[in-house]
């Protein structure tokens, strides 16, 4: 297949950035979407020029690395899917592709394609934890038996990559969709409940700080989820936040 | 002298007595003493949590935007520990004998053992972290089995079990940065280790983002820096996953122990063209439900290959269930390494079943049959049709496995539920790294290895599942308790300073090659340079090994490495963001390391576990090992050449489990 490729350059986060064309020929289907790149960059590097940077790593789908919005869409057209993912057999020859940086005032572009995720982080370092220390003198696994619905409803908000396709998909670049996630999984457990209440205020909190926008339920977040996390989880967030206010008052 | 510190007494009381009598540093001096975590996977995350919990002043860092993407979040299948939970046995011996044995008896068997005893502290740390295992309906934890073993010990979370272990150790890790007591670094790599009359005392490292170099001192240095399976180009690491901070440890003293030991996993999605960046694992726990066979029939295979036949056409008297032919004991739950060269023995006497000839199926028709059954009599059914039985089993199938189906769809572009899956062996472990003594001490004195990064506890080959206890037991509850014996000496020596001559010409050093690097001004990109130094290792140093080909790969490497300095190109600056340049560096290491693997697998003259030598193999075509001659550990010390590398070795003493030659027959 050959490809125009229409391309976010931007160096560093003061510069204004623009878009460049670089055309690719000889896209092979079976190819990755990063493999493509690998190949632009490629073509780039031989004829002198500076290299597109994105970010990347284990290429299957789990790390939550890759990062590009792709036609107007996070991690491109196809559902339940990363950049790293997505194949060239889901493009046709001939097609012009866009690709962007996410973009959200959290996210500052460090440099073309790659962006900083570490208000995420900070997020999760303001509750995102049960408080155990790491003796391993703890209660038996078994002490505790969880309801089969209820783990399995954990982890699967525990799934979360924390990639932050939903805060670059979001209109208002909210982070609703990764908090509840991290929110919910403990909320649904017994070893979360001690801490609970002071969890939800806490890591909210921090996501304001960060510069979030503010979730108007639109849905478009859990859409274009790679990993499918749930819009009920922001309910559990909302309820459990309201009732953690209720409660100090 | 390599002195390995095994503490005296019988196996099973070495652990207890060695933590009873180990030197402690009190809690006021902890606060005066600082530690450097490089890599924050599983051992790493967990070190830097466990050490910052006790009171020590930690820096960690990890070249990835967030200590959350270490590579060990995408490990899948599961995590062992002797719980017994199934009653079907298991025990702390149990789980200490197969591994040795599955290790081909090249690990220490002190080291084993106390693996196994805190295996289980693992489980209910996990649990009360909030980690979400895999539960059965009675709401307890459930297991699954996997190779070399006999039992189900193996706890779970779909198919993203390192996601979920690892999200809880970086909790723990979050929880310690938030108080302060850890100082993140992300998006930093390690360049050197810093050496202080004999000491490790810190570390130069560089800020990805800036491009600046940073010296940081410590009382002691932990590597959880991971593999080097990267040095084949192709395998299921991360695109970042690198040697850089062992390599760079070894060449400041420190052994590297057995660097030949690589696994190659047998069930992985095959290479589908010369694009391939990397290579997906389907996971080890899907051998515990699927067949693997390939086509008894040369024609039949011919026929796939030429896509005339599909593999639904060959009748079932047709089929080779090659691991359950030759090793009815285990089937298909042979360990790694039997389970890879069986495959590529099908295949190479012309039975693969790809355009390429290089894959073989795994099929779980027989476990949606048997599945359905079960669920179609849970649910009253009578009388149900094939179809329906079919269709409940791939439900079942789908709650144990539906990552990992919807995994092989999209990069195969072939549904698993209708046609069985192609897989292949890939590169996926190392079980050679930094040789470490029973307190994970490197030769050099202060600098300790963690997790994959060591050599200690897999021997030859490991087993399925097995790492994650590795990194989780070394970052938990071990490397906590024997840092403090090293350390406990250190607490008059108060604040370190970079501003020494050691430092400095670290710093230097780093520099140097830096620019070397970016104003070589050649005409190939790194990544040109990779490739072919992976086909040489893939071909001459992967799942078969002979000494031409070793002789000859070292000499080809050699050759590549002296290309790689006149015509690689660099492009971009040192001073800023720049993705290429980090990968320079961590390529030209591994083009040092490849002929160090070279020159270890040529020197050991035997077969063992992952270490096929085509010279030494039974009658049957069996690793054949050499216990007379190379029962050891085979550490290499640095002296300015790969090739030149000095042997020292430790010879392993098998006092609790005979040696004898590995049956899963």
């Amino acid at each position: 297949m050959d490809l125009t490729l229409k391309v976010w350059r931007q160096n560093g986060p003061q510069d204004a950035g623009r878009m460049e064309t670089y055309p690719v020929s000889d896209v092979s289907p079976d190819m990755s979407f990063l493999e493509m790149m690998d190949m632009m960059n490629d073509q780039i590097i031989r004829s002198g020029g500076d290299p597109v940077a994105f970010d990347h790593d284990c290429r299957e789908g789990i790390c939550g690395m890759c990062s590009m919005f792709i036609n107007g869409e996070a991690h491109g057209p196809n559902r339940g899917t990363t950049t790293c993912q997505l194949h060239m057999r889901s493009f046709k020859d001939g097609d012009t592709i866009t690709i962007e940086p996410w973009r959200a005032s959290a996210f500052p572009v460090v440099k073309d394609l790659a962006v900083d995720r570490s208000s995420f982080d900070r997020v999760i370092q303001s509750g995102g934890y049960i408080s155990v220390n790491t003796s391993g003198e703890t209660l038996d696994a078994n002490a505790i038996p969880v309801p089969k619905g209820q783990a399995d409803d954990a982890f699967s908000a525990a799934t979360c990559i924390g990639c932050g396709a939903c805060v670059a998909t979001c209109k208002n670049a909210s982070a609703m969709l990764f908090v509840s996630a991290k929110v919910s999984q403990f909320a649904l457990l017994p070893q979360g409940q001690p801490e609970r209440a002071t969890r939800v205020q806490r890591m909210v909190e921090q996501m304001d700080k960060e510069g979030f926008g503010n979730c108007t339920n639109t849905g478009a977040c859990a859409v274009e989820c790679p990993k499918g996390i749930d819009l009920s989880n922001i309910a559990r967030m909302n309820r459990d936040y309201l009732s953690a206010s209720a409660l100090e008052e | 002298m390599l002195e390995s510190k095994i503490p005296s007494g019988p196996l099973a009381e070495k652990w207890t007595s060695h933590k009873d009598h180990i030197n402690l540093v009190n809690p006021a001096n902890k606060r005066l003493i600082d530690i450097i975590v490089v890599g924050t996977g599983l051992a790493g995350s967990s070190a830097s949590a466990s050490l910052a919990e006790m009171g020590y002043n930690v820096k960690a860092f990890c070249f990835q935007d967030s200590p959350r993407r270490a590579h060990s979040i995408a490990a899948q299948g599961g995590i062992n520990a002797a719980k017994n939970y199934q009653n079907d046995g298991d025990s702390v011996y149990r789980l200490f004998y197969d591994t040795v044995k599955g290790g081909d008896y090249r690990s220490r068997e002190a080291n084993v053992h106390r693996l196994a005893e805190v295996s289980t502290s693992i489980i209910d740390q996990c649990v009360a972290q909030g980690v979400p295992f895999a539960r059965e309906y009675g709401g307890l934890l459930d297991n699954r089995s996997f190779g070399g073993v006999q039992v189900s010990r193996t706890f779970y979370a779909k198919g993203q079990t390192g996601q979920q272990l690892l999200l809880g150790a970086y909790s723990a890790l979050s929880r310690q940065i938030s108080k302060g007591k850890v100082e993140m670094f992300t998006r930093h790599e390690m360049m050197d280790v810093v050496v202080v009359d004999g000491k490790c005392r810190g570390i130069i490292a560089r800020n990805l983002i800036t491009g600046e170099l940073e010296r940081h001192t410590a009382h002691a240095v932990v590597l959880a820096s991971g593999g080097y399976g990267n040095v084949f180009y192709l395998s299921t690491n991360a695109m970042g996953s690198n040697v850089s901070a062992a390599w760079k440890a070894h060449k400041k003293g420190a052994y590297m122990a057995n660097p030949c030991f690589t696994q190659i996993h047998p069930t992985c999605i095959p290479v589908s063209g010369e694009h391939q960046s990397k290579l997906t694992l389907m996971s080890e726990s899907l051998r515990n439900d699927g067949r693997i066979w390939v086509p008894a029939k040369k024609e039949d295979a011919e026929a796939i290959r030429k896509g005339t036949k599909r593999a639904t056409d060959i009748a079932e008297e047709d089929r080779d269930y090659y691991l359950e032919r030759r090793y009815p004991a285990f089937g298909n739950l042979v360990p790694r390494d039997v389970a890879s060269r069986a495959a590529k023995e099908r295949c190479d006497e012309g039975f693969g079943v790809n355009e390429t000839g290089e894959a073989v199926f795994l099929d779980y028709a027989s476990a949606f049959l048997r599945y359905g059954k079960t669920e179609a009599n849970i649910r009253g059914l009578s009388n149900p049709s094939q179809g329906e039985i079919i269709d409940l089993g791939k439900q079942v199938v789908k709650a144990k496995y539906g990552n990992l189906f919807d995994m092989y769809k999209q990069i195969a572009a072939d549904d698993p539920y209708e046609t069985p899956m192609k897989i292949y062996p890939a590169v996926h472990y190392t079980m050679g790294g930094l040789w470490v003594d029973y307190n994970l001490m490197t030769s050099v004195p202060g600098l300790y290895a963690t997790g994959e990064s060591n050599f200690s506890d897999h021997g030859a080959n490991r087993l399925g599942a097995s790492a994650l206890m590795q990194g989780l037991a070394d970052g938990y509850f071990v490397l906590p308790y024997t840092i403090g014996d090293y350390l406990s000496d250190d607490i008059r020596t108060g604040t370190l300073s970079s501003d020494s001559p050691e430092f400095e010409a670290a710093e230097k050093g780093v520099q140097d090659r830096i620019d070397q690097l970016v104003n070589n001004n050649g005409t190939k990109p790194v990544d040109d340079f990779h490739r072919r130094l992976g086909r040489i290792m893939w071909s001459e140093c992967g799942m078969s090994r002979n000494e031409a080909g070793l002789k000859q790969a070292i000499s080809d490497i050699r050759a590549l490495r002296e290309e790689f300095f006149r015509d690689v190109r660099v492009p971009g600056t040192a001073g800023e963001f720049n993705p290429e340049l980090d990968k320079a560096g961590r390529v030209a290491d591994f083009l040092e390391l490849g002929e160090l693997m070279c020159k270890d697998a040529l020197e050991r003259r035997e077969s063992c576990g992952g270490h096929f030598r085509e010279e030494f193999r039974t009658p049957e075509g069996e690793a054949l090992r050499d216990d007379e001659n190379f029962a050891f550990v085979s550490a290499w010390e640095y002296t300015g050449d790969p090739s030149d590398a000095t042997l020292h070795k430790e010879d392993l003493k098998f006092e609790n489990i005979e040696l004898k030659q590995r049956s899963y027959k």
